[in-house]
Order: C-alpha cells, then structure tokens, then sequence
C-alpha cells in the first residue's frame, strides 16, 4: 500500500491523469507507477468468412490465422504503449516526482487494477463521459466497475487541464461510512492545508447540524480550515452547482453505499455524481 | 468476478453483427448435421433437431465458454445407438435426464480439472476417431444404392469445397442443400430424403415428461449409458472449450461448462431431444465465421428452431446425399491433420498413445473406451520414461572391506527392479554401504525394494548400512503430505 497508480489510456484525459497522480505522489511522499493495460478488443476481429466449409487441416489454419492477426496488432499495441508511457514518464519526472515506474500488461483492466490493489495507496484514472464516439462507452464501465471492485481511493480525473487544487468539498452525509472517510482525509497528508467545505445535503434539522459539527470538528482537529454548509435537495444536482466546486476545486466523497438492486431502481448517487461533476473526484470506499 | 452490467456487455454484446451473421452460418451447418446424428442414433430427426435448438440455447446462458457450439453430437448419438434398439426412445430421453444430472455433478465437483490427466495426444486421438467415425456412420447411405446418390454426393463435396473460391459470403453447405434439393425436385429422383428418416418437427417443442416407468429396473438400463455419455459429453466439451480457448486467446470457465452442459442436458431431455456436447467442428466454423460470444451461440439456436419449423415442408426434401456431402465434409475439418503429417516428428510413445485410441474407439464405437486406453498408456508410458531416471553407482572404500553404493534418481513401482539389479548381491566384503540420499522413494515398491536389498545383504552375512534414508522418504510426499509446505520442491529436488 505504498504507491499511486495512474492508469493512462491514451485518451485525452491522460494528461490531466498523469498530473494528478504527479501532484497526489509528491503530497503522498510516495513513488508514482504509470500503468498502461492492453485489452483485447473482440469486434475488431476482422475475419470474414461465412462460407461456412471446414477442410483438412482447418483448425491449425484458422489457429494459425487468428494468430497472426492478433501478433499484428498486438506488437503494434505494444509499441505505442511503450511511447506512450515513456512520454508520461518523462512528465512525471518533470513534475517532481522522485520515483517513477511504468508498466505494461495484458488483460482486463478491471482484473489487473484489482490485481495490483495490494500495492496500491490510490489509483487515478480519466474519465470518459465525454467521449463521443460509441466505441468508447465501454471505458464509463472501466471507471465504475475499479469504483466498485477495489477498496482503495480512486481519483477520478476530468478531461480539463490540471488545476492545483485550492480546497475541497467533503459531501457528507452523515452515514458511519462518510465519518470513516472525514477521518481518512483528517489522517492523510494528501489533502493537508488546503481549506475545505463539508457539506452535506438534508433537511435543516438539528439533527443534521449535529452530524454536519461532529465532521467539522474531525477535520478542525486535523488543523484544517473548515467551514460547513447544510444544502436543502438533492446532491445530484445542488453539489455540482456549489460555486465552491467550479475551477480549482476536488470533490471528496464516498463511493455505492447502496445495494446494485437500490441502484438498479433509483440510479447511484455516486455514478450521477461522477458524470456531473465539473471537478475531479476522489471516491472513497 | 462478479456478474455485472459489463462484462455481460461483454460476453454478449460485444461483438452484435459478427455473433449474429455467424450464428447463421452456424444454424444452417446445424440442421444437416443435426438430422445425420439422429439417423445415427436411430430416432427422428426431430429428436436431433429439438435437441441441437435446446441445447445450443440453454449453453448460450448456462456454458462457461462464449463462442464455443453444442448441440446434438456424434460422439453422444454413437453411444446411445443400443439404448434405442433395445428400450426406445422414452428411455434415451430419461438417459438425458440424468446424463445432465451426472454432468451437474462433476461441475459442483470440479471434475473439469481431471482434464490434465488427458494428454494432448489422448485429445488427438479421440479427435481424430470422432472424425473416422462420423465418417463411417455415412456409409449406409453410400452402399447398394443407385450412382444417382454417389453422383449427387460428388457434386456436393465439390460445391462445398469450390464454392468458397467464388465467394466466402454464402455457407458453401447450405448452396449444395440448396441446388442438390432443387435438382431431386426438379428431376423427380427416387433417392432417399430426410423426410424418408423419420418425423421432422412441426411445431414448437413443448415439456413432457420421459415415458418410463420410475423404478430401479429403469435406472439400471439407463445408468451405465447415462455414465458414458456424461464422460463422452464433457470430454468432448473440454476439449472444444480449449480449442476455442486457443483461437480466440481468452479464458473459459471449465467447471461452469460442465454444469451448464448438464442443464442443457436435463432441459433437452424434457423437451423431447438426445443428450449432446460441445462440437468440435461447428465451433471451429463459429469463430472462422466471426462468432465470438453468447449471442452467436444464442443465435444459432433461435434460427435453427425457427427455419426447421417454418421451413418442415422442404427440410423433408433434402436428399440424402447432401446430407452425405456435408458430414464428409464435418470429419473431414474435424480430423487433426497436424498430427497425422507430424506422425513421424513426435516421440513414438505420443504416436502410440494417439493410434491406440483412434484404434479403440473406432473397433468399439466408445469414445469413452477409447480415451481410458489412451489414458492408460499414457501414464505407463510416462512412469516408464521417469522409471529410466535412476542410477546405482558403486566404489570400493576403506581398502576393499567396504562397498559404497550410491543411488541416484527415482525409485518406485516401475523402477525398482532396475534398483535391485543395480547391487552385486555375489560380490564377498564385509560392509556395504547404500547411501539413498540422493534417490527419491515414491511409494511402498520403491521401500520394499530397499528393503529387499538390505536383506539379500544381510542373508550373505554382511553388514548393511543405509544413509540418508530420511531425506530419501521424504518423497513420501501421501504420507508425510510436505508437498503443500514451503520449499517442499526444494526439499524434493535435494
């Protein structure tokens, strides 16, 4: 648990990618891994033969085909993924960072970032709603699926240029799991110094304004600069619009506390969030 | 992994107009081949057809291998050909039944993992018998008939296999079904067609239950079938699962497989159809056609069903001959032509392993048979090889009153003899000395042969003594069980 991985795809978020783990590593005092997965595209399999007829020796010939195809494709995968990382290296140097590494490997992303999560102090990856094109959408799985299978923080960075961040917003809402994750930024040096806002989006109950204190009081202690604000409505849509979250601003919050069936009938608050942030996200489990 | 939202994307989705195009080709290669099997089993062709359109459907969901094609296969129709002539059809279907029951059971058992005691000459062999056999079971349609059917036969081989030259977009099989049904209609040929083999379906199958009656007579007609065909069944899956495995470069889910072919079993028997497996020559033609996940194999089962049932009228115009020409054509893509023109490159105990099945399963019509022979041979084979790996070496120590014998390599039931023979049991000194710490002793033959040297010593009146008899049993690995601690191959390799 002693590393900050920066999956870069070649996509145009991975500048800000490569920026943000650069700037996470250099607060973390950890060394930075750049991690770079080739998938095995299934649709771009182009054989078209329908004709339907096997003779001699028919499997070795399809094997043998198949296979050139693919040593094709995947030397030239490999070769610019090894451009790809050295030029993300060569940044992240430049950027400060004591130790950088990259690595290559072949398989699903999910499976490797899983893999790799012992290791892992946080892991940053791109997003890509904005992307266009249709064969892209899978990479939306991608960032929800890591968000989902691995315990570890995940940065989610936007297509935007990097920003230092000047302060963060904390959405709070008052579950054991949010506390965990206010005392989780209190503790950790990566956040240090910059002003935050907790806010949390309930009714203006006495109640809530308990809870609302009891994550002010966490962070003050960690000699933050804390303010905090109840907003009425729904996070979905107030938190994006919070002026504190435009420009230089990270999003700190919890990640699917609620069931897949939950999900399944009223949607996540985490996924609408991640899609409608302005800012990156730092999603805790 | 858990099962969400993408990776079903992924396994179905990911690939729509290759999977559904090749689902197409693969329904069309289906249905002649479906027919052909249930003649070999002896049942109607709706049997088969019934069969391949379940089977095809439910491993669409169930199997643990996307891309891979099951349905109604040689292999199984070859071995349910007795039940049928001598108990019915009722009985094959309760055979099914719990064929699948069987087969559910080696998956909750993870039987899939005996697979790697089945050497890939084994898997060669029973190919490449499969193939022989599919080939011969085509014989009864080509004797004592009129040159008409060995004419139409001819003209389908060379459609099937020229048509390709002119274009890859058709299935070159379903041109040679066409034209050759066309030109016995047209002609007015007596020859025989599908429709003289046996009722085709004419509807949309429906649940019933096996007509038999429920008692320990019907088990023990059914069972040792139901034995057979779940071994030939995942047999033949697992090895369609690796070939598939192979071309396509991903992982498949062997255990998944074997119960998803055991609930296709059991729902196929139910709805009137023959116990089936993964086929080896449709799923080569899936992929070479772009298929590559669930839907393709979805799809073939959909459009099979759909085209037998609304197309019934002209299916049962087909001639034989066509049917003929296209399963020519299956054993022959089925056939390993690697390992016959690499017959004389492998080690000559591969061969060996590789022909005595062939041999076995094509005299006894038992892929089963067939693959225990060559299991068999080769694990004589291989203890034989490992046998040859022991020395004894022997010095003349302390001025001739003491021999050294050193033994070095593996000593177990197949070498043992060699071990003994490795002492001078005639020669007069006063003390040996056998030093085994460099030997591995794998079971009781290899102690006892010790034991017995120790003692032809002892009876000559000379004194024994044995060193490093503790690092030597240590390979004793059943019963000291230290091949799951750390450093035990270390240990073993001393």
């Amino acid at each position: 648990m002693n590393k900050v991985y920066a999956c870069i795809d070649g996509l145009k978020t991975s500048t800000a990618v490569i920026d943000w783990a650069a700037w996470s590593a250099n607060r973390l005092g950890v060394p930075l891994e750049l991690l770079h997965v080739l998938e095995r595209d299934p649709d771009s399999t182009a054989v078209t033969d329908f004709s339907g007829a096997i003779g001699l020796g028919a499997q070795e010939m399809l094997l043998q085909q198949l296979s050139d195809l693919d040593a094709q494709r995947g030397k030239l995968a490999q070769e610019a993924g090894r451009q790809m990382l050295a030029s993300a290296q060569a940044r992240a140097t430049a950027l400060g960072v004591q130790q950088v590494d990259g690595r290559m490997r072949h398989g699903d992303f999910v499976d490797t970032v899983t893999e790799l999560e012992p290791d892992a102090r946080l892991f940053v990856l791109g997003e890509h709603y904005q992307a266009t094109a249709g064969s892209r959408l899978h990479l939306d799985h991608h960032l929800e699926r890591v968000i989902r299978a691995v315990k570890r923080p995940v940065l989610v960075a936007t297509a935007e240029h990097f920003l230092p961040p000047e302060r963060f917003v904390l959405a709070y809402d008052g579950s054991p799991t949010a506390l965990k994750m206010a005392e989780t930024v209190a503790r950790s040096p990566m956040l240090k110094g910059l002003p935050a806002l907790v806010a949390m989006c309930a009714a203006d109950t006495p109640a809530a304004h308990a809870q609302l204190g009891v994550a002010k009081g966490l962070l003050e202690e960690a000699g933050f600069a804390v303010e905090a604000t109840l907003l009425p409505g729904d996070p979905d849509n107030t938190l994006p619009q919070l002026p504190q979250l435009q420009g230089a601003a990270l999003l700190v919050m919890g990640a699917y506390g609620h069931s897949r069936i939950r999900h399944l009938v009223i949607g996540s608050t985490t996924t609408t969030l991640l899609r409608m942030s302005k800012v990156p996200v730092l999603v805790m489990r | 992994m858990p099962m969400n939202f993408s990776s079903i994307k992924q396994t179905w989705f990911s690939n729509i107009r290759g999977d559904l195009l090749a689902g197409i080709v693969v329904a069309l290669a289906l249905i002649p081949e479906a027919i052909a099997f249930s003649i070999i089993a002896g049942v109607d062709p709706k049997v088969g057809l019934y069969a391949s359109f379940s089977i095809c459907v439910i491993i669409a969901f169930a199997g643990g291998r996307p891309g891979m094609i099951s349905a109604a296969t040689g292999a199984m129709a070859l071995v349910m050909v007795t039940l049928v002539k001598e108990h019915g059809l009722q009985y094959l279907l309760a055979a099914t039944v719990l064929t699948g029951v069987l087969q559910i059971l080696a998956g909750v058992l993870k039987l899939g993992a005996l697979m790697r005691f089945v050497s890939r000459s084994v898997i060669t062999g029973f190919v490449n018998a499969l193939a022989i056999l599919i080939f011969m079971a085509q014989l009864p349609e080509l004797t004592n008939v009129s040159w008409v059917v060995y004419a139409m036969t001819a003209a389908g081989l060379a459609i099937i296999y020229g048509f390709p030259y002119i274009t890859k977009a058709i299935p070159s099989p379903l041109v040679t079904i066409v034209v050759l049904t066309a030109i016995s209609m047209a002609m007015g040929l007596d020859i025989r067609t599908v429709g003289d083999m046996g009722e085709l379906p004419s509807s949309l199958p429906v649940f019933l239950l096996p007509d038999v009656p429920l008692n320990l007579e019907t088990l023990k007609i059914i069972f040792p079938y139901a034995v057979t065909l779940a071994v030939v069944g995942l047999l033949e899956s697992m090895m369609t699962a690796s070939i598939v495995d192979d071309l396509t470069d991903t992982p498949s889910n062997k255990n998944r497989e074997c119960m998803g072919q055991g609930v296709a079993n059991i729902a196929t028997g139910f709805i009137g159809g023959m116990a089936g497996c993964a086929m080896i020559g449709q799923s080569v033609i899936n992929v070479k056609s772009g298929g590559r996940s669930r839907l393709s194999t979805l799809s073939a089962g959909v459009i099979l069903l759909l085209m037998v049932v609304f197309l019934g009228r002209w299916v049962s115009q087909i001639p034989m001959a066509a049917l003929v020409a296209v399963m020519i054509m299956v054993s022959i893509g089925t056939f390993s032509w690697d390992s016959v023109r690499k017959l004389r490159e492998h080690p000559p105990s591969s061969s060996i392993v590789m022909i005595a099945t062939v041999v076995v399963t094509v005299s006894t019509h038992d892929l089963a048979k067939g693959v225990f022979v060559g299991v068999l041979l080769s694990g004589i084979f291989f203890a034989h090889k490992v046998g040859r790996v022991l020395r004894v070496d022997s010095a003349s120590e302390d001025g001739g009153n003491t021999r050294v014998y050193r033994v070095v390599g593996q000593v177990f039931f197949a070498s043992s003899e060699a071990f003994i023979a490795g002492f001078d049991f005639k020669e007069v000194v006063p003390k040996v000395q056998i030093d085994v710490s460099r030997a591995h002793f794998w079971d009781i033959t290899g102690v006892s042969a010790l034991d017995k040297a120790v003692l032809k010593f002892r009876r000559e009146g000379t004194e024994v003594e044995v060193i490093g008899m503790n690092e030597a049993s240590a390979t004793l690995v059943d019963r000291f069980a230290i091949h799951d601690k750390p450093g035990a191959v270390e240990q073993l390799m001393h």
